[in-house]
């Protein structure tokens, strides 16, 4: 077999991105049109939703149905979807700030409800598109432009908070991790119920501007040392493991997803 | 099977007349006094092939019925006054997206929190105002049983006839009161539903309006690939900052309804023939203001009644025709500060005695407040 370049799904009279040099945006959107690619994901029966952010900004380089929404909802647009057509692959791209911060609730209740959505989180650690500002997942006492002495606020773990509310697939990548990325991706698109990829992702503009790590390649550097497997994760002790977070697999269950389970509601209801 | 007459309650009415309409899919959050719609959709839904869902909270409930619509299902949500507030910026969504569904807002009493069991009628600027962004929403406000069901049909027909979300605005009072109500057959009212695009797929534009000033609506999982977004866009559906295209875009979501005026604004007349005072009412007080009619002309007080069933856009030409006759017009509305009141006088100008009764404590206006401005 080829290798899958996703191409066929790439609008390319939008190129160029809109994304800053050394944003991670281009290199999950790449590993996500590989994956469309490589499970022969049509466009029709195929739909993106985004929200509001720089990586909420996808959906005007691919070739599918697509759904650009307010800032925070895009799960719960998502969920109307998916609840009237079990048949489309919907896929949702959110950045930290629109994924959990804002939309926090929503996170929360699409994983507690396993609606067969593929979340994609893009974690740059901050409000790239506004201008830095710290959001839910930037780790306490970072810089950034509204914490200018440091993070009074500690990051939220948002693969723990999916899988404790009921995501059936969970995994956290980074955009150094490439190849593994992809296949996450892909393992996500695949699993019935909800599942969540974050992507932790440079924001040398902001986030790595703010916190000594100017260019890209710093940035690269730090996922690349910072993202250990669990195993590894788990040989530290204390605080060796500050600012070290795990990467791969964390969750993968087959509970029955949302429609799944209205249909026995249906079959219920119609006996009686 | 012949249906037979029941007493049911204008929320079940409301909920009923949007199964009749077509609508499959209902998402909300439980809220006074507009609960018993999502309670029978919970009910209803799974036995006629649809979908019930509560969500999280009434900003995902708006953004679900976005969603569903758009994969071609008729959708709806009900609230009242906290929940319609957060609605507000999906509902906005559904405006510049140009997406069908029904929102019902079960006015009661405020602000805030306020009397949360209680009725009231001052939510009709905020069904207008509510969401930043100049634009027009069309609204329908019931006085009756019957009337719940009947317009809750005749928003889901405008709401899919022009691709806008329309709002029925009902009260607390319509909503809880319990009527004898025969449902109609299927065929008995019409049902009307979106307008399909009949070109090749890749000749498709999802904002690009036809002759008769609409766009039609594929859904997705259909043959036509289509991009929406609520960021000012062409005809094709994406992201646009052209001065000239949001000009053309901004217009075109006002004059397609404008267009079709005379087709949205309903209104209902009694007793206006030989009248020397007008009456004008919405809602459950149109009730009381019929009431207050007839008593008056026991009196030698000829009375009229107009009842704005659509509220918004506001019946203008309407008043205006009628109040021609009369020297004295009265606005009775349960809110403070004569929302519809302010309509009125705007329309008619100085000319004519405008009298407002006005009750905001919870409590119903009754014949007898009206008859006070009259005699």
């Amino acid at each position: 077999m080829s290798h899958a370049t996703g191409l066929k799904y790439l609008k390319k009279d939008s190129l160029p991105l809109m994304w800053c040099s050394g944003c991670g945006n281009g290199i999950v959107l790449a590993a996500l049109l590989r994956a469309f690619e490589e499970l022969g994901y049509g466009n029709h029966n195929t739909v993106v939703v985004t929200g509001i952010g720089c990586w909420g900004k996808a959906d005007d380089y691919i070739t599918t149905n697509a759904l650009h929404t307010t800032h925070g909802r895009a799960l719960a647009f998502a969920t109307g979807i998916k609840a009237v057509n079990p048949k489309l692959n919907v896929v949702v791209l959110m950045g930290d700030g629109d994924g959990v911060t804002i939309g926090g609730n929503h996170f929360i209740h699409a994983a507690r409800r396993n609606i067969d959505l593929t979340a994609i989180v893009v974690n740059n650690c901050n409000y790239g598109m506004t201008g830095g500002q710290f959001s839910a997942t930037t780790p306490a006492d970072s810089f950034t432009s509204t914490t200018a002495y440091g993070n009074p606020e500690r990051e939220l773990d948002i693969c723990a908070l999916a899988g404790v509310a009921g995501a059936n697939y969970v995994a956290r990548g980074t955009v150094y991790h490439g190849r593994a990325l992809q296949n996450h991706i892909k393992e996500a698109l695949n699993k019935k119920g909800f599942s969540l990829v974050e992507v932790v992702s440079p924001c040398p503009t902001h986030f790595g501007r703010n916190n000594k790590m100017k260019s890209a390649v710093n940035m690269l550097r730090w996922l690349k040392e910072k993202g250990v497997t669990r195993e590894e994760y788990e040989r530290m002790t204390g605080p060796e493991k500050n600012g070290y977070f795990v990467i791969g697999k964390l969750a993968d269950r087959n509970a029955p997803d949302f429609n799944t389970r209205y249909e026995e509601i249906r079959a219920r209801a119609l006996g009686q | 099977m012949v249906e037979t007459a029941k007493l049911i309650q204008g929320n079940q009415a409301i909920a009923e007349g949007a199964i009749y309409a077509g609508a499959r899919f209902f998402a909300g959050y439980p809220i006074t006094p507009s609960s018993e719609v999502a309670e029978e959709c919970s009910r209803r839904m799974p036995r006629v092939g649809g979908v019930y869902m509560q969500m999280e909270d009434e900003i995902a409930s708006m953004g679900a019925i976005v969603g569903a619509s758009l994969a071609g299902v008729k959708s709806f949500t009900a609230t009242s006054g906290p929940g319609f507030s957060l609605m507000q910026e999906n509902l906005g969504f559904a405006v510049m997206a140009e997406v069908p569904c029904v929102v019902v807002n079960v006015q009661r009493s405020g602000p805030s929190t306020g009397l949360a069991t209680k009725p009231a009628q001052s939510d009709i600027m905020q069904v207008r105002w509510g969401r930043h962004g100049d634009q027009i929403v069309i609204a329908l406000s019931p006085s009756s049983v019957k009337e719940c069901f009947d317009l809750t049909v005749q928003a889901f027909n405008l709401s899919e006839k022009f691709r806008v979300p329309v709002i029925l605005a009902a009260d607390e009072i319509v909503a809880h009161m319990r009527e004898n109500f025969t449902p109609p057959a299927p065929g008995e009212l019409q049902v009307i539903d979106r307008k399909k695009p009949t070109v090749p797929p890749e000749q498709y534009k999802p904002f690009e309006p036809e002759s008769d000033g609409i766009a039609p609506l594929a859904a997705y999982g259909s043959e036509y690939v289509f991009h929406v977004t609520s960021s000012m866009h062409g005809p094709e559906g994406v992201s646009n900052n052209n001065p000239a295209n949001a000009t053309w875009k901004v217009s075109q979501l006002h004059k397609k309804l404008e267009l079709y005026r005379d087709e949205i604004v309903l209104t209902k007349t009694f007793d206006v023939e030989d009248m020397d005072i007008l009456l004008v009412a919405f809602g459950a007080v149109t009730r009381a203001a019929r009431a207050a009619a007839v008593e008056a002309r026991k009196t030698g007080i000829k009375a009229g009644v107009l009842q704005l069933v659509t509220v918004w856009p506001f019946p203008d030409r309407e008043l205006a025709q009628l109040a021609g006759r009369v020297k004295t017009v009265v606005v009775p509305e349960m809110n403070y500060s004569g929302q519809v009141a302010g309509e009125v006088r705007r329309v008619l100008g100085p000319d004519p005695d405008i009298k407002q009764v006005n009750k905001f404590n919870g409590q119903i206006i009754t014949p007898q407040d009206i008859l006070k401005a009259i005699i």
